[in-house]
């Protein structure tokens, strides 16, 4: 494969596409899917083929706001409609070549009025089982410049220049890490593709392995030649079964096309990659457990240093990386590192996805430059809290973040502002909360969590969280003292600064966080034994009912 | 060191056939312990103590290592499922929007905890970390089929189909 034959193919590709007056785009990510998307897709397909005009119908990855699914949008008009089922298919076709079917139109100039997208860029526009639409839209170009006409330095450097930090959660500066294993001596060197989402509440690296798996292998072969590595790993949960289906075809493509395997583009570089599974552990999306998973045990972390960018998998150097940060690579190898730098706030460059969910108007996957206004998301892409609520907070980093409330809305989303305010970024999730949320019973959720998910390796983190739990609950219940309240500080503090890993080390955010800007509804439930959300039973409660 | 050739299948089911050739693909390394595992799953619906002996013998793993692992993944199962299996999302936007109201009507509906399957072996009922269908939440699945924006009428509904 070279760059001219790579040309050719896309070029190929928009030979075949010129031959049709309209492109049919149905999303078939799973929140549209599980509304009968397939069955759109196929009567659109039927419809169309009787009607004499010359459609392409295309199955694509997410196209955003899953809340208005299923999705199609007609191109080159880029018209979106909403809630399509297959009874609709007729009208659409027959429109066609005249005005848009008026009701099933939707407006959502708002929502993607301040989204800019990057690594969500062919979500909805490219078929992921097929190679060839991911080529037709740059794909593998940035591989194959880097192969070619970039040394590794060459690669590190602009990565570095980039800004890029690590995506799933940490955000650790991307270029230093791959500069550290780039350094590490040894002749094995192994990359690592974290896609474990373990967080409750993200979907994000989902539906980007889903939706264009390609451009996270690309991500990883040019991590892999940067660092000098010949073999990859994707870890994926189990509970993505079509993520691991779409990988599995494109790895399968990708060799095929020779983008894989040895001697790739006529040079002396070999990269090959394999799916591992994950098995369902919430610590796994830990880096140094999830090395042990992938070498077949169970997943424990171990105290770091050495870090796996020294010794990792097997003992040898080894990259790990999230599925977006990888899904990032190669729009910054073609359009260079200043342009991405020259997105974002002061400190965090380039763009993030969120997955907005809760109570919000409009549900979905999002991508924003980082440095937007917290408000701007909820408010004006999500559309705010459905008539008749009020917003109450925001949940963000999962298990590992905090609740951040009303009036902090006007903060700009950054890794420094979300940790200044006992949050952090995360992979990723966006919960929104409403009114009748009780923000006791929101910690205790979260560390029922972290108390089942915990490995059980270091005893703060054990223990700690169980205890953490049995306090929450007895609050929930109505039977502690305000003694408690300072006994769970005390315990938070211990559980963070002592745990060997980042799941102990951040299972207390949620408790601090909400303890911190809800401190009254903590005092509500200890003095008055009421719950002002009305969420949790008091044990005084049951007690009437039983007697 | 000479290798030992791989135990005996534990008998003539052709499932045993599939578990030992992902071995193979992987060639009997230990690392594949976890993969291997899947297959079982996948092909058994579950893993008893012959499917964990076979598969630690074959990959010369110690047994406790290879019961270590299966009970630290949440993902693998040590009792059959019933006939059919309705798991309920648990992640935080479906708890958000009212999981818990869910899980307590199939709990009573069923007359099992979750996690547990009905006497007569019909249904199973689980609950999951995330299926990352949040954007629909609260869901759930019925045979690993989607469903989103449930109510606990939808529930009973689906259970009731299953019961006919």
């Amino acid at each position: 494969m070279t760059i001219e034959e790579l040309e050719q193919i896309a070029q190929n590709v928009r030979q075949e596409n010129a031959k049709y007056d309209y492109e049919v785009n149905v999303c078939m990510d799973l929140a549209c899917a599980s509304q009968g998307a397939q069955q759109l897709a196929d009567a659109l397909a039927k419809t169309v083929e009787t009607s004499g005009k010359r459609v392409l119908v295309r199955r694509t990855g997410c196209m955003g706001p899953c809340s208005h699914g299923p999705l199609v949008r007609v191109d080159p008009d880029n018209t979106l409609y909403e809630h399509v089922h297959p009874e609709h298919a007729e009208a659409i076709a027959a429109s066609l070549d005249g005005k848009p079917v008026a009701e099933l139109q939707c407006d959502l100039n708002e929502h993607f009025g301040s989204q800019v997208r990057v690594v969500l860029e062919n979500a909805g526009h490219i078929d992921p089982e097929k190679i060839d639409d991911y080529i037709a839209r740059d794909g593998y170009k940035a591989l194959l410049t880097v192969l070619t006409e970039m040394t590794p330095n060459g690669v590190l450097h602009r990565i570095t220049e980039s800004g890029l930090r690590g995506r799933g959660g940490g955000g650790y500066p991307t270029g230093l890490k791959w500069s550290t294993v780039a350094k590490a001596t040894g002749d094995i060197k192994y990359i690592v593709c974290n896609g474990d989402e373990g967080d409750p509440g993200a979907f994000m690296d989902r539906s980007v392995m889903e939706g264009d798996p390609h451009r996270v292998i690309e991500g990883m072969a040019i991590a892999a030649y940067a660092v000098g590595a010949s073999k990859g790993f994707i870890y994926v949960r189990a509970e993505y079964p079509i993520a691991v289906s779409r990988l599995t075809t494109a790895l399968r493509e990708a060799r095929r096309r020779s983008l894989l395997g040895n001697g790739i583009c006529n040079t002396q570089f070999d990269f090959d990659i394999e799916i591992r599974l994950g098995a369902g552990a919430f610590v796994c999306g830990e880096e140094t457990s999830l090395l042990a998973s992938i070498e077949g045990r169970r997943g424990m972390s171990r105290p770091r240093p050495p870090y796996p960018a020294v010794s990792g998998l097997w003992g040898k150097p080894t990259l790990i990386n999230n599925v977006e940060t990888f899904a990032n690579i190669a729009p910054i190898i073609r359009k260079g590192g200043r342009w991405f730098h020259d997105m974002g706030s002061e400190n965090s460059k380039g763009t993030k996805v969120f997955a907005l969910t809760g109570k919000i108007t409009t549900t979905g996957l999002v991508e924003v430059p980082m440095g937007i206004k917290l408000r701007d998301i909820i408010e004006v892409i999500g559309g705010g809290v459905p008539a008749g609520r009020t917003f109450k907070a925001v949940q963000t980093g999962g298990p590992s973040g905090g609740c951040i409330p009303a009036e902090l809305l006007d903060m700009e989303v950054s890794y420094e502002a979300l940790q200044k305010a006992g949050s952090i970024v995360g992979s990723g999730g966006m919960i929104v909360m409403d009114d009748t949320s009780c923000m006791v019973n929101v910690a205790r959720f979260f560390m029922e969590f972290c108390m089942s998910e915990s490995c059980g390796k270091c005893i703060p983190c054990r223990a700690g969280t169980a205890q953490i739990f049995n306090l929450l609950t007895r609050i929930s219940t109505g039977e502690a003292a305000m003694d408690d309240l300072a006994l769970l500080e005390q315990l938070c503090a211990t559980v963070k600064d002592a745990s060997l890993c980042g799941l102990g080390q951040t299972a207390p955010n949620p408790v601090l966080s909400t303890l911190k800007y809800f401190r009254n509804e903590y005092i509500e439930h200890i003095v008055n034994k009421r719950c002002p959300a009305g969420v949790c039973t008091m044990q005084s409660e049951l007690a009437e009912v039983t007697a | 060191m000479a290798t030992l050739p791989p135990p005996p299948l534990p008998s003539d089911d052709k499932r045993w056939k599939l578990v030992s050739g992902a071995m193979r693909k992987n060639g009997y390394a230990r690392h594949a312990l976890i993969e291997t595992l899947h297959t079982v799953q996948s092909s058994f619906g579950y893993l008893d103590d012959d499917a964990i002996r076979f598969v630690a013998k074959s990959l010369r793993v110690p047994l406790s290592q290879a019961y270590g692992v299966v009970t630290f993944y949440h993902y693998f199962s040590l009792k059959p499922p019933g006939k059919h299996t309705l798991t309920v999302c648990a992640g935080t936007a479906c708890y958000i929007k009212g999981a818990a109201k869910l899980i307590a009507a199939a709990e009573s509906k069923l007359g099992v905890a979750q996690g547990q399957t009905t006497p007569d072996g019909e249904v199973s009922l689980m609950t999951a970390r995330c299926v990352g269908a949040c954007s629909r939440a609260p869901v759930m699945l019925a045979d690993n089929q989607v469903s989103g924006e449930m109510t606990p009428e939808h529930l009973i509904e689906q259970l009731e189909r299953w019961a006919v």
